[in-house]
């Protein structure tokens, strides 16, 4: 990959992140729990993703960016009221910009059809506000689309900042220049510089390379000191920069030519010439000048008294620091440690071998050492999660369009945003969150006037939340609509043969035939929902990932979709049984219970065939041992362990063992890495031992003792 | 870790020697990876007899092929005299089973001969040629072949 496209990728990894900051924000100033920073976060997100299409030549991007960006500013300068009516334009917008960058990403161009419509949309918006202001005979005010960086802001008193800058030689090697930010600074106000170029060596001894210059500016200017600092935004950590309001009234204008005059004559000699004298300085005649009050002149050069303003903001929205990191690395750190609590725990067998006593230094030693251990691998399992909320945002974009293709009004409303998961469950949550959200609005909420009639608000909730709940996450897509019309599932599933005509169900069996394959109640395909993907689909997706789903339905209130997940997919909660000298895995999600089975309990039906008596009823019996080749001779029940399990169909089966060593979590490791899938298998795991055990895939052990075709998916994904 | 990783010489290719039984074989060092002793494995269902199963290689699952079946040579249970001889084959790691391993060579291309024509079904999918060194017949294998094609596929 050539330098370029690793700078666009990362030019779309940001923009990536900016969406999602720009997201966040307009859902907050929607919500009407937006303070001015948030407006500013928003803004500064599409000014970025302007500034970086323009390098990269995404004119379409770039035009497209630079109109919701005026708009924008407006709503920032208090010219446009963010009504709901303005929201959902600039929502609808930010939509938009998200499909452009994700077209230039793959390198398209996206149909202008998709995007002109919304650019005019936007544009009509900040039109409308600039000509109602005009009527209104407000002071006029102009806004240029041409030159967005020069926004025009409220009266304000102009203050005096004094701000040192003293590049170093990161910023010119990272291909900024110091002019430019200087000519940018010349246009927030009044300015003038002085260059200090005592640092300047001889000749001979100059680095070409080098920075020496420091410049110290007078600027008098109707802006406050973060607007200052937008201006080093980009260079922030590569120059020394310190900004200071100060009490001193600036030099009278008619003196700011001439003292750029001297500072050309001071920077005379240099290469970097100052091309910003070319410009003057914006001269405010008679702006009147207000001392400002706390600004007392302070000593140095720190940046005391209107850092104020930034404390405060820092002490809302404490900015987390990141770095960036690549999965494999964390994938190899997660399979390191992995190796470490196995090492750990075959060192403790030595040692409980070894006869140490119980309290001896060695054996507290290794307490100790067991306690770090499984800080460090919860610690490093930590770097994989990462909270639902970016998944979440994504699901109000999904609400805006359905909402807006069905013609009913439905609001998202999220709880639990900063849950976390693993980013793989996240990224594999989204195709069956986005079905169960738009089955929610499309089926499940009723016509804004069967609302009205049920004497229920017009506008319809989808609910989604996220939530710890002993060691899993549970998600739960809930919706207020009319719930699941028991009477017309029963008859469709009768209709497609899915269940017999005179099956008797309980109500809660009845919800769950929409998960039968090859169910759907509406018979004509929506655009919406039907896309020939089912709840099926959903279910498989969510068993996939080591979960499982479930349907509450109360008729008239609504329905609740709840989805258990695992918090991770490295590691499974399993029971380590034994049989036929063989160790192997059961994951517990799929256990009820475990039980001796007494004499009598056991009876033959068919050849070969044998069934559970358990509590009045029959289920199938299933010797692991034999199923799986391990062995010949058919186990002794009565000395055997039955593990009754539960699968996917809901179908209760029994598992016949030796014997059962332990429970625990276990590492998740690849069969198919370096071999193959194998039958009845989802994956292997290490034990304390150090030797491989193997994860038994108890649904596909069931299909196949039945007879059916074993699924060909996997119910694990591997970490490793 | 014992890792050898050689590139071919100047005066040839080199190549590692192992016994099965009586007979000699060798593979291109070049996919070797490391060499270690035996350990028992853990055994997979529904797998062909010439797998033995997997073992935890620092932590990475490791089939098992017992090069002895494979090649459809008597096999014998393994003991800790055995070697596994862990190689790249493709874009996984096998470890083979075999029961010592002998020397090193360093070989041009023009020592390996045409294998003979022999009704063995082994020597014609998995020998690739023969050499003929110090009146001993040494077999060179064909790596990609030890796992069946359709167990690579399924990969």
């Amino acid at each position: 990959m050539d330098t370029i496209e690793t700078i666009k990728l990362t030019f779309f990894q940001e923009c990536e992140e900016q969406l999602a900051e720009l997201e966040s924000g307009l859902l907050a100033m929607n919500e009407g729990a937006a303070d001015s920073e948030t407006v500013n976060a928003v803004f500064r997100a599409v000014h970025s993703i302007k500034g970086g299409a323009g390098a990269f030549k995404l004119d379409d991007l770039v035009r497209f960016a630079h109109i919701f960006e005026t708009t924008l500013d407006q709503i920032r300068i208090g010219q446009l009221p963010p009504s709901p009516e303005v929201m959902k334009v600039v929502l609808r917008t930010a939509d938009v910009l998200a499909d452009l960058v994700a077209a230039a990403r793959e390198g398209d161009r996206l149909d202008e059809a998709k995007w002109l419509p919304a650019l005019e949309e936007c544009r009509a918006l900040s039109d409308a506000s600039h000509d109602a202001i005009e009527l209104a005979d407000f002071q006029p005010v102009r806004v240029s689309f041409d030159d967005i960086d020069a926004p025009v802001a409220p009266a304000r008193p102009p203050r005096v900042f004094t701000i040192y800058f003293k590049p170093k030689r990161e910023l010119y090697a990272n291909a900024n220049e110091s002019v430019l930010l200087l000519r940018e600074l010349a246009r927030l106000g009044e300015m003038t510089v002085a260059c200090d170029a005592s640092a300047l060596p001889l000749l001979g001894e100059l680095d070409a390379d080098g920075a020496y210059f420091a410049w110290t500016v007078e600027l008098v200017t109707t802006r406050d000191e973060a607007e200052i600092r937008e201006v080093f935004e980009f260079v922030e950590g590569d120059c020394d920069l310190t900004i200071e309001g100060a009490a001193i009234p600036a030099p009278a204008p008619s003196d700011v030519a001439a003292l750029i005059r001297r500072v050309q004559a001071e920077m005379g000699a240099e290469s970097r010439a100052p091309a910003f004298v070319q410009r003057p300085a914006p001269v405010h005649a008679n702006a009147p000048l207000k001392l400002v009050a706390d600004a007392a002149p302070s000593e140095g050069r720190s940046a005391a008294p209107p850092a104020k303003a930034d404390i405060a903001k820092n002490e809302i929205a404490p900015p987390a620091a990141t770095i960036r990191v690549e999965f494999d690395r964390v994938d190899r750190l997660i399979n390191l440690v992995g190796e470490l609590v196995i090492n750990q725990a075959m060192l403790s067998q030595r040692i409980i071998e070894a006869g140490f006593a119980n309290g001896s230094a060695v054996t507290v030693g290794l307490d100790e050492l067991e306690q770090l251990t499984r800080e460090i691998q919860e610690s490093v399992m930590a770097i994989r999660a990462q909270p639902v909320k970016s998944l979440f945002q994504r699901m109000s974009r999904i609400v805006r369009e359905v909402a807006d293709a069905t013609g009913k009004s439905a609001r998202l409303k999220t709880e639990g945003e900063s849950t976390e998961i693993d980013k793989t469950v996240v990224e594999r949550l989204a195709d069956p969150l986005t079905h169960l959200i738009r089955n929610a609005i499309d089926h499940g909420l009723e016509a804004p006037h069967s609302r009205a009639a049920a004497g229920k608000l017009s506008e319809g909730i989808v609910r989604l939340s996220a939530a710890h709940r002993s060691g899993r996450v549970i998600i739960e897509v809930a919706d207020d609509g009319a719930g699941i019309d028991r009477a017309r599932v029963r008859d469709v599933a009768i209709g497609k043969g899915l269940i017999p005509a005179d099956a008797q169900l309980t109500d809660a069996e009845i919800d769950n035939l929409i998960f039968l394959p090859g169910f759907s109640t509406v018979s004509e395909l929506s655009n919406i929902s039907g896309r020939g993907v089912g709840m099926d689909v959903v279910k498989r997706s969510i068993q996939a990932l080591g979960g499982r789903i479930s349907i509450a339905s109360r008729p008239g209130k609504g329905s609740t979709f709840t989805m258990s997940l695992p918090l991770t997919l490295a590691v499974l909660d399993g029971m380590v049984v034994s049989t036929s000298g063989q160790t192997l895995v059961v994951p517990l999600t799929a256990i009820v219970e475990t039980l001796r089975p007494k004499s009598g309990d056991v009876h033959a039906l068919g050849s070969g065939a044998d069934v559970l008596a358990i509590r009045g009823s029959f289920v199938p019996l299933i010797d692991v041992g034999r199923a799986l080749g391990f062995r010949t001779v058919p186990a002794d029940p009565l000395t055997s362990v039955v593990i009754l399990i539960e699968t996917e169909g809901r179908a209760r089966n029994a598992l016949l063992v030796d014997t059962i060593q332990d429970q625990r979590q276990v590492v998740i490791k690849s069969l198919e890495a370096n071999y193959c899938h194998v039958p009845d298998i989802a994956a292997a795991t290490i034990l304390g031992d150090g030797r491989v055990a193997l994860i038994l895939d108890v649904d596909a052990l069931v299909a196949r003792s039945r007879g059916d075709v074993a699924p060909a998916d996997l119910p694990f994904a591997e970490a490793g | 870790m014992s890792e050898m990783m050689t590139s071919p010489t100047p005066n040839g290719v080199e190549l590692m020697a192992f016994r099965i039984g009586a007979q000699e074989f060798c593979v291109d060092i070049v996919s070797v990876r490391e060499i270690r002793g035996w350990t028992p494995a853990t055994a997979l269902p529904h797998s062909p007899d010439f797998v033995r199963g997997v073992i935890n290689l620092r932590g990475v699952v490791l089939p098992i092929v017992d090069l002895a079946a494979r090649l459809g040579l008597a096999c014998v249970e393994p003991t800790s005299r055995h070697v596994i001889i862990v190689a790249q084959v493709g874009k996984q790691i096998v470890g083979l089973l075999v029961d010592a391993v002998s020397e090193i060579l360093t070989v041009t291309d023009d020592m390996v001969q045409p294998t003979p024509d022999v009704a063995s079904e082994m020597a014609k999918t998995f020998v690739r040629g023969v050499l003929a060194i110090n009146q001993r017949m040494i077999s060179l294998i064909a790596l990609d072949e030890i796992l069946p094609k359709t167990l690579r596929d399924a990969a």
